[in-house]
């Protein structure tokens, strides 16, 4: 056991557990943010993804041991922000989501793209998403989603 | 009892690996995956752990005496942005996993973890990197190549850590990395390639070849590479069959779940002979 301090979805968390949990299960289990998925459980699929100050993580592969002073987003924290609205009608136009499933991890890693990069080309766009996985869409529908999510919300990031 | 550590500071990592054994766990982006365990379960550990990733003292890239040297925690993401950063190094890391795992890995993961197919290993190796350990006892500087004796195995000590890398800065006229994964993110290479020269005046300064993940370690034969110093561009690109052929024999991989040894080898010296045809 030791003792983690944490910002998870702009809140002070302090807790004293083990350090090897995977963040993903402290996420879903002790916390209940559900929006973040297991997939592959092996950092290839970007289901579990989060932000960790303000980059992509995937938090199945993140010991808890490794967020110690950080601030974690999940997609529930994410959701109550301006620029999420803007990816979300811009995946529902756009028809970016059909299962589902990938669509939290998606989004997280639009965000944290478009945090480093507002107007993506196409090519940065399939970069920044390369670690999440769809099996639905066949990727083209999210790509347009995120372009035209960066043309939207042009000046939010 | 099993007791895991996330020490406040540099020192007092450095005491505690002195005092009993521990797993160091820098980004865990291997580790985690290596000891999972059933979902909803933590990975399964049978040593003491070590959480270093956050020792903001060991995160940094500076340049000192002619190197580059870039301090073990720091992500590779940082180490790709940075314009210090040697442009071989980053194109490995261009093409290293995703986004998400560039967050959290690290360079010195990459050597603790020994893997042949480590992905910037043949990059480190091609440069001459320095690996620095510190334990309690003093500090202790070795080439890579004296530091990874094996898949998975290496010379650090239970009571070391790494510290830092240093990377001579060096001249390279043309370069090259190339991975062949089965996809193009998060793929663990079957072959990679590392070329490197530095030609002037029509004459070959410097030549430098690695391949991962067609032996045990990273596969750089000094040896071979002096033959072709001295000559004209033009009389290394007419020595390209002699240059595989001198190559052929160490390029000894193995079959695997990801790919199998004839691939392996076709596509290593193919890389080799498009490298040279193409200076």
């Amino acid at each position: 056991m030791a003792k983690i301090k944490f910002k998870l979805n702009n809140k002070e968390i302090e807790i004293d557990e083990n350090p090897n949990l995977r963040l993903l299960d402290v996420l879903r289990d002790k916390f209940e943010f559900t929006g973040v998925k297991e997939g592959c459980g092996e950092g290839e699929c970007g289901a579990c993804a989060v932000l960790i100050n303000n980059d992509i993580v995937n938090s199945c592969i993140v010991p808890l041991g490794n967020v110690n002073g950080k601030e974690i987003m999940t997609i529930e924290g994410y959701s109550e922000t301006k620029k999420y609205d803007v990816i979300k009608d811009a995946y529902a136009e756009e028809g970016a989501v059909q299962c589902g499933f990938c669509t939290p991890g998606m989004i997280i890693a639009s965000e944290s793209l478009l945090n480093k990069n507002p107007h993506p080309t196409e090519e940065e766009i399939r970069v920044g998403l390369s670690g999440n996985l769809c099996r639905c869409t066949g990727y083209n529908m999210i790509v347009k989603a995120v372009k035209s999510a960066a043309k939207k919300g042009d000046g939010l990031w | 009892m099993v007791k895991n550590v996330i020490p406040v500071s540099y020192s007092e990592a450095l005491d505690l690996l002195n005092e009993r054994p521990f797993k160091i766990i820098a980004g865990g982006t291997d580790l985690m995956v290596q000891r999972r365990s059933w979902a909803q379960t933590p990975p399964k550990f049978s040593e003491d752990v070590l959480y270093i990733f956050n020792l903001e003292e060991l995160k940094y890239i500076k340049e000192v005496d002619g190197y580059i040297v870039i301090g073990s925690t720091t992500p590779v993401e940082d180490v790709l942005k940075n314009k210090l950063t040697p442009n071989l190094l980053k194109a490995a890391i261009s093409i290293m996993a995703s986004p998400a795992l560039r967050n959290m890995a690290t360079i010195a993961g990459n050597i603790g973890n020994a893997s042949p197919a480590g992905d910037t290993l043949p990059i480190l190796y091609t440069l001459d990197a320095i690996i620095v350990l510190e334990s309690i006892e003093g500090i202790r500087e070795l080439p890579i190549k004296d530091v990874i004796t094996g898949p998975g195995k290496h010379i650090i000590k239970q009571n070391e850590i790494i510290k830092e890398l240093k990377l001579p800065i060096s001249v390279f006229t043309n370069s090259a990395f190339e991975k062949v994964g089965g996809r193009k993110a998060d793929a663990i290479s079957k072959v990679s390639f590392t070329g490197a020269v530095n030609i002037k005046d029509n004459k070959v300064l410097d030549f430098r070849i690695a391949f991962g993940a067609v032996s045990a370690t990273i596969l750089r034969r000094k040896d071979l590479e002096e033959k072709y110093v001295g000559l004209t561009k033009d009389e290394l690109i007419g020595k390209v069959d002699e240059i595989v052929a001198d190559y052929d024999p160490f390029v000894r991989p193995i079959d695997d779940q990801r790919s199998n040894k004839e691939y392996r080898k076709t596509v290593a010296l193919n890389l080799l002979r498009n490298f040279i045809e193409t200076l």
